[in-house]
């Protein structure tokens, strides 16, 4: 590899690499996502490689090892271009077949898309009911690129966002067009990026830091291990340009110690980076030094919030800090600290190249741009999907994941994880946005949603939450320790059919004061699971609890006799 | 640092510019209950008991005032329904550890608190760190620490440390609400160096 001083440089090295592959050439993207890796799709590669290396470079096959395509429940994923033609749940035997027909032009019909229920077909990407509805500015790349190579990236224009904010534009303009764009912060709060870049840009003192959270630690929520392991350099290129824009020479990454590909795939982006000059000394020979470090969780999911992060990044155990003092001022080691999500890193360049009116087009008045989403629960098709903000969850729920599997109806969905809300079926023509969604108490959170269905029991689903929660909070403050653990007990109590009158009144209480009290905003959001729930299904909460009662009552007259 | 005028329960109070709303109250003579809360002390902003309603630019929040810095013109309210009520359940979330802490059976007459209203755990300790901090900032010797996260989260002495430097301090043990700091350091002291305290009373007699 090269080094690379300047944009042309850069131009010229992408040519050469456009140049050497013939787009019409057949490339076969296995996907390696978690789940197809679960299912072990790189079986399925590697016999597509064996397959390929027999037939010899004349046949101009290409064999791509990819990030997750999104179509998780139907994995192993193979998307053979240039056409596109996707088949699912492919097992190594199929692989000769599809080899065969890909060189005659032809499609193995019996790996494609059938719908479960009118059994019509669907082969291309285009077609396919998971994929047609949505808006992939992020995700599509994924089964162009190899995360293990650069050049996959530079082929597709990776870095030119970089080069022209280097290049072609000053700081203050750059965080003028994130403003401009209102690129809101995908991580879970919705706060405007570009006022926070600001913050971190004018805080004074001449060290700050941007770090990327790709910590994503909530149940049903996958979708940003989904973008950064299959398109590491689209974060790190993001990561850059607002590390210039806010005069930073230090980044840092923060992420999961136990995601070994997504380690492994950081870890190349970074060094591969760092070789063609795109990182380190002297970027692009523009004259800006930025240079990055990896680190990882402490297998705790307070360790994803912000202050505990950058606690964690120091070095300490990774408990919220309790002062009223922003990070974006006074962050790692009291520097300015500018922390943004995977997703929103993800948004720079695009927004960069393309420009903020083009990005503030998409979506809604308050929410611009698309959303990750990754989607489970009780639904047909499970998967990370993406669509511009907006979108009815109805769209999400039954167009993209086909509903409530096996035939039953849908009674709720729940955003957010543990920390977000759920809401019934009646409200699912609401919008895909940040304030709509916070009105009706399921705030989109990170972007995991839940569907539940008919036989979903509201009470053990409140009660698995806070079960979760109090094992991954730090236990610092009280509200968050005790008042999570009392709830898990009033509502354990509930389910057990030793319900107590009162009992409403008691979850109210310790939910108030979490939700009011906490030091951080782990404790102050783990209120928002029940607080919906007691909104929209509080009669199923009151039967449950009469139940109990009426039990207790039979017992006490068992015992008078 | 320059002086600020704010509002406390309607009184007029002059502060320093770089005090917590905690100690402006204090110097003011207006009370707010604490419980982790020591002045030789970090503020550590963990029970919550010192929350208070404050009115900045027409907006009003509940924060703690031991972190909270003072500002021109804020309003703070150290009592109001909310306040109360957040330092009820407080009580009450505590009280189901340390039924007969003096500290939160006198707290819990002023706030009403029921010291039944949910599932007793006598754990003791209320995990107010008094004990930690003391011994890691004014001794800096980090004898007791916290361990275990959430509501498994407990405070334990360190063996090899208390054994060397726990037998003539033992500061700790008149900050603990509950007398749970002692007991802890004597089970560290039966498990670690039995023997050590007859042994001890021995020599000394």
């Amino acid at each position: 590899m090269t080094r690379l001083h300047s944009a042309a440089e850069l131009e010229q090295l992408r040519a050469a690499i456009l140049s050497s592959r013939d787009p019409a050439k057949p490339c076969i993207a296995v996907c390696a996502g978690a789940a197809c890796h679960g299912l072990d799709s790189l079986r399925v590669a590697n016999a597509f490689q064996r397959e390929v290396e027999a037939l010899g470079p004349a046949a101009g096959v290409e064999v791509r090892v990819t990030g997750c395509h999104g179509y998780c429940e139907k994995g192993p994923n193979v998307v053979v271009g240039p056409a596109q033609v996707c088949y699912f749940e492919v097992k190594p035997e199929d692989v000769p077949e599809i080899v065969e027909s890909t060189l005659k032009g032809e499609v193995v019909e019996r790996l494609v898309y059938k719908h479960p229920a009118t059994g019509e077909k669907a082969v291309h990407m285009s077609e396919v009911p998971f994929y047609k509805h949505q808006t992939r500015l992020l995700m599509g790349d994924n089964t162009r690129i190899d995360p293990m190579r650069i050049d996959d990236y530079l082929a597709v224009g990776g870095y030119a966002a970089l080069a022209k904010a280097l290049f072609q534009m000053t700081p203050d303009q750059l965080v003028d067009e994130v403003k401009r764009a209102n690129l809101r912060g995908r991580g879970g709060g919705g706060f405007p990026a570009g006022l926070k870049w600001e913050t971190a840009k004018n805080a004074p003192g001449d060290e700050r830091y941007v770090i990327v959270n790709g910590h994503e630690g909530e149940p049903g929520a996958f979708m940003d291990r989904a973008l950064f392991t299959g398109n590491p350099h689209k974060v790190l290129e993001g990561l850059v340009i607002g590390a210039f824009a806010i005069g930073s020479h230090r980044g840092f990454i923060y992420t999961r110690h136990d995601s070994p590909q997504l380690v492994k795939h950081i870890e190349q982006a970074l060094a591969q980076a760092q070789e063609y000059g795109l990182l380190g000394d002297d970027i692009l020979g523009s004259g800006f030094d930025f240079h990055v470090e990896l680190h990882f969780d402490v297998g705790i999911f307070v360790s994803g919030e912000s202050s505990a992060l950058m606690r964690s990044i120091e070095g300490l155990p990774p408990e919220p800090r309790p002062k009223y003092i922003r990070t974006s001022v006074a962050g790692i080691r009291d520097k300015p600290s500018n922390l943004n999500n995977v997703e929103t890193w993800a948004n720079v360049p695009q927004i960069i190249s393309r420009g903020a009116d083009w990005y503030a087009g998409i979506g809604t008045e308050g929410s611009k741009g698309t959303k990750l989403v990754s989607l489970s629960g009780n639904v047909v098709d499970s998967g990370v999907l993406e669509v511009p903000m907006g979108t009815p969850l109805r769209k999400i729920v039954y167009d993209i994941g086909g509903g409530a599997a096996g035939g039953k109806s849908v009674k709720a969905v729940h955003f957010g994880g543990p920390m977000g809300g759920s809401i019934p079926v009646h409200l699912i023509d609401a919008p895909l946005d940040f304030d709509e969604l916070a009105k009706l108490g399921a705030p989109v959170g990170a972007g995991g949603l839940l569907v539940m269905d008919e036989d979903t029991d509201m009470v053990e689903v409140a009660r698995y939450f806070l079960e979760w929660l109090t094992k991954e909070s730090c236990g610092k403050c009280v509200p968050c320790r005790e008042g999570m653990w009392q709830t898990m007990k009033v509502l354990e109590g509930i389910t057990k059919g030793k319900g107590k009158s009162g009992d409403i009144a008691r979850l109210e209480d310790l939910n108030d004061v979490t939700g009011a009290a906490c030091l951080c905003a782990l404790g102050k959001t783990a209120a928002d699971p029940l607080r919906s729930m007691l909104r929209y299904f509080r009669p199923e909460y009151e039967a449950q609890i009469a139940r109990g009662d009426h039990r207790g009552d039979e017992a006490v007259g068992s015992a008078a006799r | 640092m320059s002086d600020v005028v704010m509002q406390i329960d309607g009184k007029e109070v002059k502060a320093r510019g770089d005090m917590t709303v905690l100690q402006a109250a204090r110097a003011a003579g207006i009370h707010i209950p604490t419980l982790c809360h020591h002045e030789k002390l970090e503020p550590f902003g963990a029970c919550r008991m010192c929350m208070v309603e404050v009115e900045t630019r027409g907006r009003k929040s509940y924060v703690v005032s031991c972190l909270y810095p003072v500002a021109k013109d804020l309003v703070v309210r150290t009592r109001s329904e909310g306040v109360d009520k957040i330092r009820r359940v407080i009580l009450e979330e505590l009280l189901a550890h340390a039924p007969n802490s003096p500290e939160l059976v006198a707290l819990s007459k002023e706030y009403r608190a029921d010291p039944n209203r949910f599932e007793m755990d006598a754990s003791f300790c209320i995990l107010c760190g008094l004990c930690v901090r003391y011994c890691a900032e004014v001794k800096r010797k980090n004898a007791v620490d916290f361990i275990e996260r959430g509501a498994s989260r407990e405070i334990s002495f360190i063996p090899e440390i208390a054994a060397k430097e726990c037998w003539d301090c033992q500061e700790c043990f008149a900050l603990c609400p509950t007398s749970y700091a002692q007991a802890a350091y004597f089970l560290t002291e039966a498990l670690a160096f039995p023997g050590r305290r007859k042994a001890g009373a021995t020599s000394a007699g």
